[in-house]
């Protein structure tokens, strides 16, 4: 939005002190963006006075593909929407489309799909810290927290035999059950990950350098961070207690016992602290899936939605034919539309789904959180200093994967 | 907060059929910036989630329109607001950045890929798509293969006024030259049979 800058008030010495204004470009290639952003910044001297934020060099059409495929076609693309909790979407994806068909998901596979959801948490939150952590000359925590996102990924590896592009769930279920023995790995995941978060904790969260940086910077009111639509972490720092797996129960969030972290003051600090305390949330969550994981079917036995087991496929002509036009045809998903959003690691990632019928949809509009968060930059940057740019973008862990679509 | 409430309060707004929890409605696009007030006012509908750009087919009419999406905090809910533009040859709403801060990005991007106008939208520009680009990629009529569009011939800032000349290398070693006239239909023989057959205007 274009609106005149104020300055603050040290700076505001009267027009005729205002130097010249200089255009800079931050990005599309540069470390501290996370991706392809490009800000435009008019700087006066050290201070921006303006910042236009530049998106769509990852623009790949991924709405006008989806309505060009079948459901679990389109599942892949989820992955590469914010690539860094793959899981994630796709599971929000797949709920969306079940809310369509009004079906709901087997015990079971509402529990596993809330590990594969929390674990996507961690992971994604790891990177999240360990780049801001970067940003703010952090090198350790960096590599601490990859240290921990890679046993993650050997986790996902063993469940989906994906490491990143996961492309797990399906409409009505997941693509299989766990292999033998993969909860005992995530319990000695979770077993050593408390520790290490705490290691990662005190090297960095009360480092002088560190508070220096990013107390009191970027700061969001609540009514500001609301007016933006930010969701998600970057929401709750602001002190807005607004978590979706608490106030919009999906996946049966509302059987576990865990606490929404909320932040006072809105700064860049409060965002790094909010999502520290997520990790350990999400421990608790995992530990408590495993725990109580009922058993029985993984996918729903609606044989319009969910093909039939693999064994019966290939012993059984009906089940193979069913099979058959499943895959060509997609899921029968019956007319209308529905709007979903996922609490997700990024914030709310929402799907818009108008169905004419039949396994293609008509339109599908994602809402995608870091599309907001950036939206929000062209009010939050402006007044900061040129070395505070890259602590901001950092605090509001954006994907450019899933702002460009 | 229940529909009927909201509707007692907003005469003009109609109760529409939906698959989810949301409260949803149609809204003539006259009285959508007074809906989305009240809905902001009247019943802490604080946050613009979404904004999404349909377009319900060449042949159907009212043709575009955008689906708004409220979500109250406190209450839990969300409201949709469907809001079908009169005029399909050059479909127009009106701008929600007034009331919503939110809208900008989300209006910018319904403009760029649907070519929904937006009236009072402080800077509509496109946002995924570069400036010069003459089609709407998400309307139905648009192939998926893609139209021949010439590419961005600079990477000049209008703002700076400078020719940026690129650099021989820039690009890589496949790099077309700049001069040379590049559409999708040469480097993806593919894409020819689709683009020949889809209509000339966007």
């Amino acid at each position: 939005m274009d609106k005149e800058f104020t300055y603050p008030e040290p700076a505001n010495l009267g027009a005729d002190r205002i130097g010249e204004k200089m255009v800079v470009n931050l990005g599309p290639n540069h470390p501290a963006t996370h991706g392809v952003l490009r800000l435009k910044l008019e700087l006066d001297g050290d201070l921006v006075t303006r910042c236009d934020p530049m998106v769509g060099y990852l623009h790949r059409g991924q709405e006008k593909l989806a309505e060009n495929m079948t459901y679990n076609q389109f599942i892949p693309f989820t992955d590469r929407l914010d690539y860094l909790a793959p899981l994630c979407n796709n599971i929000a994806y797949c709920l969306c489309a079940e809310k369509l068909a009004g079906i709901d998901a087997t015990p079971r596979c509402k529990a596993l799909r809330v590990i594969c959801c929390e674990l996507s948490r961690i992971a994604s939150h790891l990177i999240g810290i360990a780049a801001y952590g970067m940003d703010a000359g952090s090198w350790t925590v960096f590599m601490y927290c990859y240290t921990q996102r890679e046993k993650l990924y050997t986790l996902f590896e063993q469940l989906t035999g994906a490491r990143l592009t996961t492309s797990f769930a399906r409409v009505g279920g997941m693509r299989r059950d766990i292999p033998e023995g993969w909860f005992g790995n995530v319990n000695a995941f979770c077993n050593q990950f408390l520790p290490a978060l705490d290691e990662i904790d005190a090297l960095i969260t009360r480092n002088k350098i560190f508070m220096d940086r990013t107390v009191g910077i970027g700061v969001i009111s609540p009514e500001t961070a609301m007016q933006w639509g930010l969701t998600g972490a970057n929401l709750r720092a602001s002190g807005v207690s607004s978590d979706l797996r608490k106030d919009v129960p999906y996946l049966g969030y509302e059987d576990y016992d865990f606490d929404v972290a909320i932040g006072v003051h809105g700064d860049c600090y409060d965002r790094w602290l909010v999502r520290i305390e997520e990790m350990r949330q999400s421990v608790r969550i995992v530990r408590q899936a495993i725990e109580k994981m009922p058993d029985g079917p993984i996918d729903v036995g609606n044989p319009r939605i969910a093909p039939p087991e693999k064994t019966k496929v290939l012993k059984n002509m009906e089940n193979l034919i069913n099979n058959f036009i499943l895959v060509t045809e997609g899921p029968d998903i019956p007319a209308g539309e529905a709007y979903f959003e996922a609490e997700n690691p990024k914030g709310a990632l929402g799907f818009f789904i108008i169905s004419n019928g039949g396994g293609v949809p008509y339109r599908v509009k994602i809402r995608a959180p870091s599309f907001v968060s950036l939206c929000a930059m062209q009010e939050l940057i402006p007044g900061h200093h040129i070395s505070d740019v890259p602590i901001i973008l950092g605090s509001m862990d954006f994907v450019l994967g899933e702002c460009d679509r | 907060m229940d529909s009927s409430k909201i509707i007692s309060e907003l005469g003009f707004l109609k109760p529409r059929k939906s698959a989810d929890s949301a409260l949803a409605f149609d809204c003539p696009p006259e009285h959508l910036v007074k809906a989305a007030k009240t809905l902001r006012d009247s019943h802490d509908c604080r946050s613009l989630q979404d904004i999404a750009a349909i377009d319900m087919g060449p042949d159907s009419s009212p043709r575009f329109g955008a689906v708004y999406h409220f979500y109250s905090h406190s209450k839990k809910k969300y409201v949709r607001l469907v809001c079908m533009c009169a005029d399909s040859a050059r479909p127009a709403l009106p701008s929600l950045c007034g009331v919503f801060k939110g809208a900008d990005w989300n209006e910018r991007e319904a403009y760029d890929l649907m070519g929904i106008t937006f009236e009072g939208h402080p800077s509509l520009r496109r946002i995924m798509m570069w400036e010069s680009y003459p089609w709407h990629p998400l309307r139905k009529d648009f192939p998926l293969s893609g139209r021949d569009a010439p590419l961005p011939d600079t990477f000049a800032d209008n703002e700076n006024a400078t020719k940026v000349v690129p650099a021989p290398e820039e690009g890589g070693p496949f790099h077309s030259p700049s001069t040379a006239t590049i559409f999708a239909s040469q480097r993806e023989p593919r894409s020819a049979d689709t683009a020949a057959s889809a209509p000339e205007n966007p």
